[in-house]
């Protein structure tokens, strides 16, 4: 007997549907840089790259100007700070959960990743009315009076809608997402590597630091960048404590005053643009870097942690 | 020196660099606590304030009523309950079908070039800005139709879910024994139906968590809800109008100087948690447990749908 010539006709429409829907996120993808480019080309066409670098943010008919640099600046200070407070703490937690015995990883592990269950809006809501007056209270204040006279960056009174406390905010919600990930990929080290550190004497620090991060850095630096990727694009949390400066008065000088980030300015004016003015482009001109941005940290995040933990099955089937 | 001297010297350079060694393991162990302390704590405070908050605010009127005038205390969010779930349906209706069958061409045709980068863009894909998402829902629905409506909520809030149900679809399909299509060949049956009737029931479970976790993660989202349904205070009047939901409720009521918009303002963060949370609990104890054996890979898709952005 030979083997039917042709596929039926039912698996190939099967397939081809399923082909399709698979290939819709490509399409999606694509037609939303070309959109975007498209409905913003009226500023880029008037300033071209200046654009980027100009700092003015003026609505006013006849004598518009529009600068995106204010917006890229907030949006990479507040990113960068959330890094630097939360990549630590999140790798901290990770070491804890991936070497605590399973009944107290288990549910803190679970209470951790609660955090990130919850929503946006009410991180932003509860950083708002409880955080804020705290955080001034605890820790700008007294920065503020401390040290505010010496270093130009905390020179200025603090009103707790600002920098700081929107980079804070990002953090706490950058670290469920970071400290998943990294514990996943800690637990990814092959176990014979830490018995073989603890074998040689090492203390649990030693032993993280001889078999656990030099097999984990790949991975690791991937989940940062992932986390990352999640502070570049948050919104509703900044856009309520960011403070919300326009145009040159949002390239602060300290962390104590109010700024802006791209996604932030999205959120209050786009819906108030007038339409046709060449305010919508400037916004539209706005997302398309934002796009730009966290695509990119994206695609270097997934390349660093797919890699890690292809290299983890690996192992393990070795 | 003598051989007794000198066993003394080395046993006192042992100690010294042991006692160093311990104290610095000691020193990291305080650390990495205070760091899981740390993390602890906002999550804490966030459920008490939105618990002992928003609790004040429940009552039958809150949950059901119209929205009062602002700063008057009075009317409710009964509208943003009822559009949170019709966008939720809707959002559903249009985004499931089209992640389970992504997933399904990942786990069971996804071989190459092509499916490689299905593959990674749908991971990217689903760590995209979700206000850049509004905006296109906005550009490519709002601006077309010419009005805010339902239908461009529920297409952004599409856009979100369909690579969370896609990566958890192909995770769950891929934990099928390979055994069990073959077995299906064996019988004659066709391609479409093994995968329908075969391996997808058995993987139901995974892909129902997958969906569910979608739907948990998209009922908090905000930004592409910001210039799609842009809110309304009225109850449900077509899937041709603007239409409340929680999230934007709460962001609207947080931004008015008034006690009692802050204390709607609670409430509503209260029963949107509790939504959101119910979901997560029940996906978590019925089906996440350590007996789903997901691979690190699968895990790590998992875990990455959880977190809203």
């Amino acid at each position: 007997m030979s083997r039917p010539r042709r596929t039926p006709l039912g698996d190939r429409a099967f397939r081809a549907a399923c082909t399709l829907a698979g290939v819709f996120v490509l399409v999606v993808i694509a037609l939303m840089v070309i959109e975007l480019a498209a409905e913003s080309w009226p500023i880029w066409e008037r300033d071209g790259l200046g654009f980027i670098v100009k700092t003015d943010w003026n609505a006013v008919e006849g004598r518009e100007s529009y600068g995106a640099l204010p917006y890229i600046f907030g949006t990479l200070v507040t990113a960068g700070l959330a890094m630097a407070i939360g990549v630590p703490l999140s790798i901290g937690i990770a070491m804890f959960l991936s070497d605590a015995p399973s009944r107290v990883s288990g549910p803190l592990g679970f209470v951790v990743e609660l955090l990130a269950a919850v929503p946006s809006v009410i991180y932003g809501l509860w950083g708002l009315f409880v955080f804020r007056g705290f955080f001034v209270d605890v820790v700008e204040d007294p920065l503020y009076r401390s040290l505010g006279e010496h270093v130009w960056f905390l020179d200025s009174r603090p009103f707790g809608l600002d920098i700081l406390t929107a980079s804070v905010i990002l953090a706490i919600m950058i670290i469920p997402t970071v400290s998943a990930v990294s514990r996943e990929i800690m637990r990814a080290v092959p176990q014979q590597q830490k018995e073989a550190a603890y074998m040689l004497g090492a203390t649990r620090w030693e032993m993280f630091k001889l078999a656990v991060f030099p097999y984990s850095k790949t991975g690791l630096v991937g989940a940062s960048i992932l986390g990352l990727g999640r502070a570049v694009g948050e919104t509703m949390a900044v856009t309520m404590l960011i403070g919300n400066a326009i145009g040159a008065n949002a390239i602060t000088e300290t962390l104590f005053s109010p700024g802006q980030s791209i996604a932030s300015i999205l959120a209050n004016e786009f819906a108030e643009a007038t339409p046709g003015s060449l305010q919508v482009p400037a916004l539209l001109g706005l997302a398309l870097i934002l796009l730009v941005v966290a695509m990119s940290i994206n695609v270097v995040a997934h390349l660093l942690v797919t890699r890690m933990l292809r290299v983890r099955e690996g192992a393990i089937n070795n | 020196m003598n051989q007794q001297e000198r066993r003394r010297y080395y046993r006192s350079l042992f100690r010294q660099n042991m006692r160093r060694r311990l104290l610095a393991d000691k020193a990291m162990r305080v650390v990495v606590l205070a760091a899981v302390i740390v993390a602890i704590a906002p999550l804490a405070s966030i459920l008490f304030e939105v618990v002992r908050n928003g609790a004040a605010a429940l009552s039958i009127e809150f949950l059901t009523a119209v929205p009062g005038a602002a700063g008057s205390g009075e009317g409710g969010i009964g509208p943003a309950i009822q559009g949170t779930f019709i966008v939720l349906g809707l959002a559903s209706l249009l985004g499931v079908p089209v992640g389970v069958l992504s997933g399904i061409y990942l786990a069971e045709f996804g071989r190459g070039r092509l499916a490689q980068s299905v593959r990674f863009f749908t991971d990217v894909f689903m760590e995209f800005p979700s206000i850049v998402i509004g905006i296109f829902a906005f550009l490519a629905v709002v601006l077309v139709l010419g009005h805010f409506s339902l239908w461009a909520g529920a297409f952004a809030l599409a856009l979100i879910m369909f690579p969370i149900v896609s990566r958890t679809t192909e995770e769950s399909l891929k934990m099928v024994p390979y055994t069990y299509r073959e077995a299906g060949v064996a019988l004659g049956l066709q391609r479409w139906v093994i995968t329908l009737r075969v391996v997808v029931s058995a993987a139901k479970n995974g892909m129902v968590t997958g969906i569910l976790l979608a739907v948990s993660r998209v009922g908090g989202e905000t930004a592409p809800l910001l210039f799609t349904i842009l809110g309304s205070s009225q109850f449900f009047g077509g899937f041709g109008s603007p239409m409340d939901a929680l999230p934007l409720r709460i962001w609207t009521l947080s931004l008015l100087p008034y006690e009692e918009a802050q204390l709607h303002g609670w409430g509503a963060a209260l029963v949107l948690i509790f939504i959101i949370m119910c979901i997560n609990l029940a996906v978590r104890f019925f089906v996440l447990g350590e007996k789903t054996g997901f691979g690190a890979g699968g895990r790590v898709a998992f875990l990455r749908a959880m977190s809203r952005r």
